[in-house]
């Protein structure tokens, strides 16, 4: 509290536009002159917006393809059967055939989506180690709690990296195989599996310990993989870049979807002769199926799409934006009819006052 | 009332005298102990020093903690804080709700430890107060602290009392010491104590002081401030002791050279002490509500947890059969499972809970108190006094006030009287001076006694009066020296005036300055100053004032032999007695009724000289009257109408009780505001009436019903037909109330025998400790039925008709009354107690759930201001204790108008708004998290960042709703005096209640469906850069929709932009900006991983145009169909009170002619004398009881002016009358006063007033020649009680046809009823006036 003290009284409160709730203000006023234009200019701007959405999305292409192999359709099915009620499942390979009448523009994007898959449980979702992931060695040694029960192995060893997530990895791969001429031999279609993370995942979030003695398998001795896993995880890749907690697809995976279907990414094709995308021709995807999920009713699926400006194919968006655009104009015009319909009204209000 | 007073009778009897203090024994007193806080046994007899603080430096941690965590919401979270330390059950990181917790524990924490410091300060300059304590033979300073029971101390002049202690001796003869007691209860006029005989003859030395060896066994301590009882034994006699030897603590010693003192209780066992902290905290309905709604929230809480907890135990089947990935994780059973994960969801839904609300609340209104401390145009320069918000927690029912109960005197008028016109011989002499030049020069300045203050100045007038040619000018002014019965004394040789009521005063006054001085006056002598030459009146009889003669009469003999009577009195009985009728007596009468036009109050002068035979006849018949034993009263009655006969009319004068300024106006703005006015005044109702009309509160066109129409209304009331016929008339007419103070004692039956609807307050001084459980009770009560309320009209129709029907007649009768006032203009209770006004308060709250103020300026207004929801004291001149007991303390009554227009409904819409955002914007933002379960197979997995959640409250939206709690204004303050009719909006709840609380639930229940369904959408059907919408960039999306939504809310909701808004918006958005980039920065990762998990996630999804993308659909399809939607019912809601208006002009064509018709039916008011209902003292000057007839004395009756003077005929509620013994006691000591040794004793003007009446008697006993005897001292008290007590019974048994009398002659019957009425001339009275004025 502030008196002031002045000549006329000591308890006198001060004159100032605060204390005396007179700051100067502006009191806009919702009047017709203000919001009608602004919903006409929003929904045209929607309107704009959502075209332009609309048509990039419909020039993006994207093909997509369920290996699942249920009911026995596909190629895959057999791989499905076989993999039924075993854990781990064997390893089987089947391939996925389509062939492209026209070019397909690139960069072409290779993903994998799963669905019905619960990445986004509570206890699936906390159970990892960040520490251990960001190449603290301490606790690569003593994993977190919440990687329990993948926090220390059979044996008693710390795993590395724990937790259910990494415990789950996807472990499907795909190769891309293009026949130019029927008939003719499949020639391999480059997939650049490098920065499909996250760049400040792959850079900084994710690191692996301090090498010992410039050995990265040394650096990990004493821990265990993932009970799932066949191979430690300095063997991920044969790219001392894209190994151990660094490798790519280690690092997407781990960045955990937020609903039960996702996609992620897998690879790109933008070299060599594919930089201009996929050329017209046949196409074979070789498929290393590994990942079950016929247990519990998800599906995989292998897509290839091309981006533009605003991503992936997504024809929604723009959808939402021209309703959301032509909503707006509707709304003007409703309003414009009330300001009308009460118009006189209002003249005759301000004629009162 | 009585159960009141078998309480204080059961008190006395219980309390046992357990209570001994030996004088100068400490070790006696440090023997005992008594039982404290568990066996830690405490000293009986507390030493000196007093600890209002709290806390000290170990405890205060802990205490406030403990405090703290009384708070229900408080302990919830932190239960929800222990749950989460569980890591079966934590779903939230650890700081999420910590942080916020901390927060506001600390900010509450550090204000409590200001608070705390504020009253460690005062607590250490109070106790190191200097006083002097005997130690050893001799007087030593020492500080307040040093003091223990049993002390004695010495007290000097304008020493304060720093303990209760018994009185040993003074200074003073009698051993008498005068207090004064503002500290205490806020009168300012001087009060004595006496000590003992015994001890004031004995202990005359420091000495003897120290060898006092006396012991005081009285009761324990207790907070009766006018209650002791207790006795001093010393050399094996006992003395009785009782309040009057005692000294309060707080008290000042005045007028006192030394006295000495025994401590009795100290430190906080002393009275005042007792008297302190017992602060009942009002609540307002908002407040009650929003403890409604976070109840209601946290059981929709466990509700959707309990549901969402239903879903996983169906999905965790799912999990434990086929997801072999989270297998391992729900290893439990699926109960087991299910039991925890509820847990889990209550935590993760507890941010639902605003848990900031409160203390932001709570910042709010003191905002908002400061404003209304911090406001100029409520301050009042004269008394340098701004407007004081004492509690800080009502300021939003300011705007929903529905009743207003005022005070009249000193609230509504000035208390001041002065003489505007008069009416001599038929000519009225109006002021020459309307402007004030009277203040710049002094007309009177030939007159040597003239006080200069007269605010009335007439040249013809003073011509006639100094030309001494016209004798009914000179006989006008006599008879206002002579026929009165106030005291006078001489100080400073200035006459003082001391009148019963402020009119004599005022009557004497104007006298006195157009040269006509009362002197002095012996008991049967009247000595005047004529125009400078002195003339002793022998005063033959004084037929006094009382209410049922409604006149006064002084039959003197002159000097020069001739005997006259002079009569004053009210117009109606004047009149009637006069001799003849001609045209003065008409043209009087006609200026009569143009004063009471003006609302003055008028009074009819006459006189008649008297033969000496018929003196001579009379005058034993007089004798014999006044010796009768038996219906002295009818007798004396008799006698006087005798000789009250044939008297020649001099005149007539008018006054004016003089309204505070701008008083009609603000009344008139408030009934603009749909704010009922009621009147509660101890005054009788001639005047209160012509106050009604002068504040114009009442009016002319108006129906006025009184007691008995009234009755005959509530009768029927429930009668259905009779019902209609009273709704029409009430429709067709402006109908007021006049209600007597004994119709409401036959009303407020039921609410009397309820005591807790009693509001207790009116008995806080008795029973503090079960009053709060009652209190309770009673307020629980009304916040079911106000829910009732407020979950249908349609519903509670029905149960209120049922229960109608087995109400109780008297309860029947008290709803139907409070029914018919509430359809009434105006209502005016004339002749209420203190209780009783606090009663009519209970009454409009128990039978209608409104919100209720009390406005009032003196201690009889403490029980109203105690009751009603709002108590607002005015600072006058009756001391303080109707402002330490207030809400609000305000300098004029025309600050009302402010205070409740615009502070009131600007506090009120300010809170609503905020409460309606608040929950709003919670909802908008966490309501998502339940959305998110379902996508989650219902794991109760956060959807946001747990810093996010954290700050959130705190930081990110936390600025902008205190900008609307505190800043906010929907319209100007000009606009709001300007247009009161918006001021309805708080009386019907509109702003905030159940179904805008809805509203806002359901608002932002539709932003986060928006905000999260639409980038499931988008994300369902993407396919992007790196992967599809993962969790973290998923979660960042849509909280930073929410945020931007709910700032987006806010500027539209905000109708007042300052650069302060603007300030507080950017800030807040900023702390997101800021916050959001340290918490997700690689310093803060790389300390701790786990803490900070969500890295570089804001800058990864905005840098992807698509999550922009979505980020402006939601935005905008969350604002701008709410926009459209108020844009539109703007524009439509515009339309709808221009077609309100319409039939109501109808209405008003056709109640015109009736309105007009009433108007003429109605009689000239003019029976509104200028008297006190109260008898003046001619008894005591007559009987001589408190007059010598030696010249020179000092002499002073100063009874209390007070117009709140209890109606009489109910003697039992007088509250004096509890203190009527003790008064007389007092009177007693005062006469055995003057047989000590005399010496000069100053007078005292008594201008305070005071609810227990007791007349200070300040005597001259040098003239004394009685031996001092116990039987005297008897004698004069038993003679005083008479005269005290006549004045009650008097009244009883003439009250009946003095009621009849004033009902004849001011309202003769129903106007309506007799349309055939003549009609008085109103309108060409002004016009005779005029020209009687120029001739």
């Amino acid at each position: 509290m502030t008196w002031s003290v002045t000549a006329r009284g000591a308890h006198q409160p001060d004159n100032t536009a605060f204390t005396q709730q007179r700051l100067p203000a502006w009191q806009p006023l919702l009047s017709a002159g203000i919001t009608l234009p602004l919903f006409f200019c929003a929904g045209l701007a929607f309107i704009g917006l959502g075209l332009g959405l609309f048509y990039s999305s419909n020039g993006i292409k994207e093909l997509e393809y369920d290996y699942t192999g249920d009911g026995g359709t596909g190629n895959c099915s057999l791989c499905a059967a076989e993999g039924q009620g075993r854990a781990p499942p064997p390893s089987c390979s089947c391939a996925w055939y389509f062939s492209l009448p026209e070019l397909f523009p690139g960069p072409v994007y290779l993903y994998y989506e799963l669905s019905n898959f619960y990445q986004n449980n509570r206890r699936y979702g906390v159970s990892r180690d960040d520490a251990q992931l960001s190449g603290l060695v301490s606790a690569l040694r003593h994993p977190a709690n919440e990687c329990a029960p993948y926090q220390l192995s059979a044996t008693g060893l710390p795993i590395a990296p724990c937790g259910a997530i990494a415990n789950s990895l996807f472990n499907d791969s795909f190769t891309l195989w293009h026949q130019r001429q029927p008939g003719g031999p499949y020639i391999e279609v480059p997939l650049d599996r490098t920065a499909i993370a996250w760049w400040t995942d792959y850079h900084v979030k994710f690191r692996n310990p301090p090498l010992v003695n410039g050995s990265l398998a040394l650096a990990f001795r004493g821990t265990a993989p993932p009970p799932n896993w066949h191979r430690p995880v300095y063997e991920l890749s044969p790219d001392p870049n894209n190994t151990g907690f660094i490798n790519q697809d280690f690092v997407v995976w781990m960045r955990t979807a937020a609903l039960p279907t996702f996609r992620k990414l897998y690879a790109r094709i933008r070299q060599g002769n594919y930089s201009a995308g996929l050329p017209r021709g046949s196409y074979r995807v070789n498929i290393t199926y590994n990942y079950p999920v016929r247990a519990f009713g998800g599906h995989k699926l292998i897509i290839l799409s091309n981006i533009s400006w605003m991503g992936g194919k997504n024809p929604f968006l723009g959808i939402a934006y021209l309703v959301v655009g032509s909503l707006c104009i509707l709304m003007g015009f409703v309003m414009l009819v009330v300001y009308i319909r009460y118009q006189d009204q209002d003249d005759d209000d301000n004629d009162d006052e | 009332m009585d159960d009141v007073y078998l309480g204080e009778d059961l008190e006395d009897k219980d309390t046992a005298f357990t209570w001994e203090v030996k004088a100068n024994d400490h070790a006696y007193h440090e023997q005992f102990r008594r039982k404290g806080f568990l066996c830690w046994r405490q000293k009986k007899y507390r030493s000196n020093a007093i600890h209002t603080a709290k806390y000290n430096f170990f405890s205060f941690l802990p205490l406030n903690l403990f405090e703290q965590f009384h708070r229900m919401s408080n302990l919830y979270f932190l239960l929800i804080i222990i749950l989460q330390g569980m890591p079966e059950i934590s779903t939230l990181p650890w700081f999420t709700l910590f942080a916020p917790l901390v927060c506001l524990l600390v900010i509450r924490a550090t204000r409590d430890l200001v608070d705390d410091i504020g009253r460690h300060r005062s607590d250490n300059i109070i106790n190191n107060r200097p006083c002097q304590i005997l130690r050893g033979k001799s007087f030593l300073w020492k500080k307040w602290k040093n003091l223990c029971v049993g002390d004695v101390v010495c007290l000097r002049k304008d020493s304060i009392v720093p303990a209760d202690m018994l009185l040993l001796a003074s200074t003073e003869p009698s051993s008498l010491c005068y207090v004064e007691t503002a500290d205490i209860d806020g009168e300012t006029n001087l009060k004595f104590r006496q000590a003992l005989m015994v001890t004031h003859r004995e202990l005359t030395s420091p000495k003897k002081m120290a060898s006092f060896q006396g012991t005081v066994t009285c009761e324990e301590p207790n907070s009766r401030m006018h209650h002791f009882v207790g006795s001093l034994e010393w050399n094996n006699m006992r003395y009785s002791l009782d309040i009057g030897n005692l000294l309060l603590r707080g008290c000042k010693i005045r007028n006192t050279d030394t006295c000495y003192g025994l401590v009795i209780y100290a430190g906080l066992d002393t009275k005042i002490m007792k008297n302190c902290g017992k602060i009942h905290t009002k609540r307002t309905k908002l407040d009650l509500l929003m403890n409604k709604l976070v109840i209601l929230i946290f059981m929709f809480i466990v509700v959707v947890s309990l549901l969402l907890t239903l879903g996983f135990a169906f999905m965790v089947k799912e999990f434990k059969g086929k997801h072999y990935y989270v297998l391992a994780l729900h290893a439990r059973t699926e109960a087991a499972e299910s039991f925890f994960l509820f847990w889990g969801f209550l935590i993760l839904l507890s941010v639902m809970v605003p848990m900031a609300m409160f203390i932001i609340a709570e910042f709010i209104y003191l905002g908002n108190s400061f404003f209304i401390n911090w406001d100029l145009n409520m301050y009042y320069e004269p008394l340098d006094m701004p407007a004081k918000a004492r509690s800080t927690s009502l300021n939003d029912q300011l705007g929903q006030v529905q009743y207003i109960f005022s005070d009249k005197t000193g609230t509504l008028t000035q208390n001041i009287m002065t003489f505007k016109k008069c009416c001599i011989n038929g000519c009225i002499y109006d002021s020459d001076d309307e402007h004030g030049i009277l203040r710049k020069r002094n007309p009177y300045a030939w007159n040597p006694f003239a006080d200069g203050k007269l605010q009335f100045y007439n040249k013809e007038l003073e011509h006639m009066v100094q030309g001494q040619q016209d004798t009914v000018v000179q006989e006008f002014w006599r008879l206002l020296a002579i026929c009165h019965t106030v005291m006078v004394q001489e100080k400073d040789n200035q006459l003082l005036y001391q009148a019963a009521s402020p009119d004599e005063e005022a009557l004497v006054t104007a006298a006195r300055n157009f040269g006509y001085v009362f002197r002095s006056r012996t008991q049967d002598t009247i000595t005047l100053v004529e125009l400078g030459e002195e003339r002793v009146y022998q005063v033959l009889a004084m037929m006094d004032f009382n209410s049922v003669r409604k006149r006064m009469s002084v039959l003197v003999r002159n000097p020069e032999g001739c005997i006259c009577l002079y009569t004053k009195g009210a117009d109606t009985v004047i009149l009637e007695r006069l001799h003849k009728k001609g045209a003065v007596e008409t043209t009087t009468e006609e200026a009569l009724a143009a004063f009471a036009e003006q609302t003055l109050r008028t009074l009819c002068l006459a006189y008649k000289e008297v033969a000496e035979e018929t003196y001579k006849q009379w005058e034993p018949e007089h004798q014999e009257a006044t010796l009768l034993l038996q219906n002295r009263a009818q007798a004396l009655h008799q006698v006087y109408n005798k000789m009250e006969q044939n008297l020649q009319l001099l005149g007539a004068t008018a006054i004016e009780d003089k309204l505070q300024d701008g008083v009609p106006e603000t009344i008139k703005c408030l009934k603009k505001g749909n704010i009922k006015m009621w009147v509660l005044t101890g005054d009788k109702p001639e005047t209160a009436v012509n106050i009604g009309f002068a504040c114009k509160l009442l009016s002319e066109n108006m129906l006025i019903l009184e007691d008995k129409d009234i009755k005959r209304l509530l009768e029927n009331y429930w009668n259905e037909s009779e019902q209609q016929r009273a709704f029409k008339m009430m429709t067709h007419h402006n109908i007021a109330l006049v209600i007597n103070g004994e119709f409401l004692d036959q009303l407020l039956l039921s609410l009397r025998k309820e005591p807790r609807a009693l509001v207790q307050n009116a008995v806080v001084d008795e029973a503090p400790q079960e009053l709060g459980m009652s209190r309770m009770d009673f307020l629980q009560a009304r916040r079911i039925s106000l829910m009732w309320r407020n979950i249908g009209a349609t519903l509670t129709q029905s149960p209120s008709a049922a229960s109608k029907i087995r109400e109780s007649p008297e309860v029947r009768r008290e709803r139907a009354f409070v029914d018919l006032a509430s359809k009434c203009q105006a209502v005016i209770c004339c002749r209420v107690t203190p209780k009783q006004k606090a009663l009519v308060v209970a009454l409009v709250k128990k039978y209608q759930q409104v919100v209720t103020l009390a406005i009032g300026d003196g201690a009889n207004d403490v029980n109203m201001i105690k009751t009603a929801d709002i108590g607002v004291g005015l600072a006058g001149q009756e001391g303080m204790q109707a402002v330490q007991n207030s809400d609000y303390v305000l300098a004029q009554f025309c600050y009302l108008q402010r205070l409740l227009l615009v502070h009131g409904r600007w506090s009120y819409m300010r809170v609503c708004k905020f409460l309606r955002y608040f929950f709003y914007k919670t909802v908008a933002s966490m309501m998502a998290q339940i959305w998110f379960s379902m996508f989650n197979g219902f794991t109760a997995q956060p959807l946001y960042e747990g810093w996010f959640l954290a700050l959130f409250n705190l930081l990110y939206s936390t600025l902008p709703v205190l900008y609307i709690g505190l800043f906010e204004q929907d319209v100007t303050a000009e606009k709001s005096l300007k247009m009161p009719e918006l001021y309805v909006a708080g009386q019907k709840d509109d702003l905030f209640n159940y179904s805008i609380f809805l509203q806002a639930i359901v608002h932002g229940m539709l932003t986060s469906l928006i905000n999260f369904f639409l980038p499931v959408l988008v994300s369902s059907d993407i396919s992007k850069f790196g992967s599809s919408s993962d969790y973290q960039s998923f979660g960042v999306v849509v909280a930073i929709s929410g945020l931007l939504s709910i700032t987006l809310e806010v500027i539209l909701v905000i109708k007042y932009w300052t650069l302060l808004c603007v300030g507080s918006i950017v800030l807040s958005l900023g702390a997101y900006v800021v916050m959001t980039s340290l918490t997700q920065s690689l310093w803060l990762f790389k300390i701790s991983p786990e803490t900070f998990p969500f890295l570089f996630a804001d800058y990864n999804v905005l840098s992807h145009p698509v999550s922009l993308l979505v980020i402006i659909l939601n935005v905008t399809l969350n604002t701008l169909p709410v926009l459209a939607l108020r844009v539109v019912h703007r524009a439509v809601s515009k339309l709808r009170p221009k077609e309100e208006e319409v039939p109501s002009e109808e209405e008003e064509v056709a109640v015109e002619p009736a309105v007009r018709h009433l108007r003429r039916g109605i009689p000239a008011r003019r029976s509104s004398y200028a008297f006190s209902h109260r008898e003046g003292y001619a008894d005591l000057i007559t009987q001589g009881t408190i007059l010598r007839k030696s010249m020179g004395e000092s002499i002073c009756v100063s009874p209390n002016p007070s117009e709140e003077d209890l109606p009489p005929h109910h003697p039992s509620q007088h509250r004096g009358s509890i203190f009527n013994p003790r008064k007389i006691s007092i009177l007693a000591k005062m006469k055995w006063s003057h047989h000590a040794k005399a010496s000069q004793e100053e007078v005292h003007p008594d201008t305070g007033s005071q609810t227990e009446k007791q007349a200070t008697l300040y005597l001259n006993p040098s003239d004394t020649q009685k031996p001092p005897t116990t039987s005297s001292a008897m004698s004069v008290s038993s003679s005083d009680d008479q005269a005290f007590h006549s004045v009650p019974s008097e009244y009883t048994l003439d009250s009946q046809p003095e009621r009849l009398d004033v009902r004849s002659s001011s309202w003769k019957g129903l106007p309506w009823k007799d349309p055939a009425s003549p009609k008085p001339s109103q309108l060409e009275v002004p016009k005779q006036q005029h020209s009687h004025n120029s001739s």
